[in-house]
């Protein structure tokens, strides 16, 4: 008898989730929390070994990359984010064709993200900068020096930010198809949603990346 | 609930233009030879404030509850002492400048 009074007083103080919509949304900010140790851990390094390229220097990013191109991408993730909003507006007012087609147009602006990177990966390579060297000849100086830790801090950063990119879009796409199957309501539109949260860390993350690599 | 929250969305193209604006800014602010301390006070402030745009607005925190904001912002303030606590190592090279180094050890075990 006293067992069940206390069960039925703790039922009464159930403190409630911090996402009381929808439990999955919850999960999904945990992971971008953990994520965002991930990228900070990477610009964190970025920054000491810059900071610590001593007498060898650190060759001035302007002299290697290309800001027009990344500014270009920048505007691109930007779009999409919107996109991603206009995708999720739609379904909960219950327009199911309007947000497929977002999300197309969201996924385009990913796919056209991601070759973009890889051009620029290619033209990089292909002009010297590598994991173990940077290029002999600079944008604005014919010749350049500095630490050849550029290339792998550069690769690893924007690699692991494409990759995310690459599964933001893989992700999308189930989405888009469980959405032209008609499996979302103006009432049951949660999974969107938290698509949503993924895509929008995506851009922001690149924000940063766009700042700290490429301009600063 | 939720639904109602949602009809208070802002208007996402007002955050588009925002969000273009300060992009074209930051690059307009790397065009000048500013001294490198104000250029990166500039371009850290915006880029900051885009990211908050995209977070308050695109990702609704706005709409969620305070805590959650709490929980999220925290990884942001340890990546920023996690910057700091790297410091000791990245001054290392000045600091050791200005301390003359310990005369050689000479090894006398072989007489």
């Amino acid at each position: 008898m006293e067992h069940a009074t206390t069960l039925d007083h703790t039922e009464d103080v159930y403190e409630p989730s911090l996402t009381p919509d929808s439990l999955g949304k919850l999960g999904m900010w945990i992971f971008l929390v953990g994520d965002t140790m991930s990228f900070g851990a990477l610009l964190a390094a970025y920054a000491a070994l810059r900071a610590g390229a001593g007498i060898v220097g650190w060759v001035p990013p302007d002299e290697i990359l290309g800001i027009n191109l990344t500014a270009g991408m920048t505007f691109l993730l930007i779009c999409s984010s919107v996109t991603m909003v206009k995708a999720l507006e739609s379904i909960q007012s219950g327009n199911v064709s309007r947000m497929c087609l977002f999300l197309g147009l969201t996924i385009a602006g990913g796919v056209i993200f991601l070759g973009l990177q890889a051009y620029e990966w290619y033209h990089l390579i292909t002009h010297g900068l590598t994991l173990t060297e940077i290029p002999a000849h600079g944008l604005k100086s014919d010749v350049i020096s500095g630490s050849t830790l550029f290339g792998p801090t550069f690769y690893a950063i924007t690699g692991f930010h494409g990759l995310h990119v690459t599964g933001g879009v893989i992700y999308l796409i189930v989405i888009l198809i469980h959405g032209l199957r008609g499996r979302y309501t103006a009432e049951f539109n949660h999974e969107v949603e938290i698509v949503g949260l993924y895509w929008h860390f995506v851009d922001l993350i690149w924000i940063m990346v766009f700042t700290f690599i490429y301009l600063l | 609930m939720a639904q109602d929250e949602h009809k208070d969305h802002p208007k996402y193209m007002t955050i588009f233009w925002w969000l273009l604006g300060l992009t074209v800014a930051e690059v307009l602010v790397v065009i000048p030879d500013l001294p490198i301390a104000i250029k990166a006070i500039l371009l850290i402030g915006m880029a900051c404030s885009k990211a908050a745009l995209v977070a308050i607005y695109f990702m609704h925190l706005k709409f969620e509850r305070k805590t959650l904001t709490i929980i999220v912002l925290t990884p942001f303030i340890i990546c920023v002492f996690l910057v700091v606590m790297l410091m000791p190592d990245l001054t290392l090279d000045a600091r050791l400048d200005g301390i003359e180094k310990p005369a050689e050890v000479v090894d006398t075990s072989a007489h």
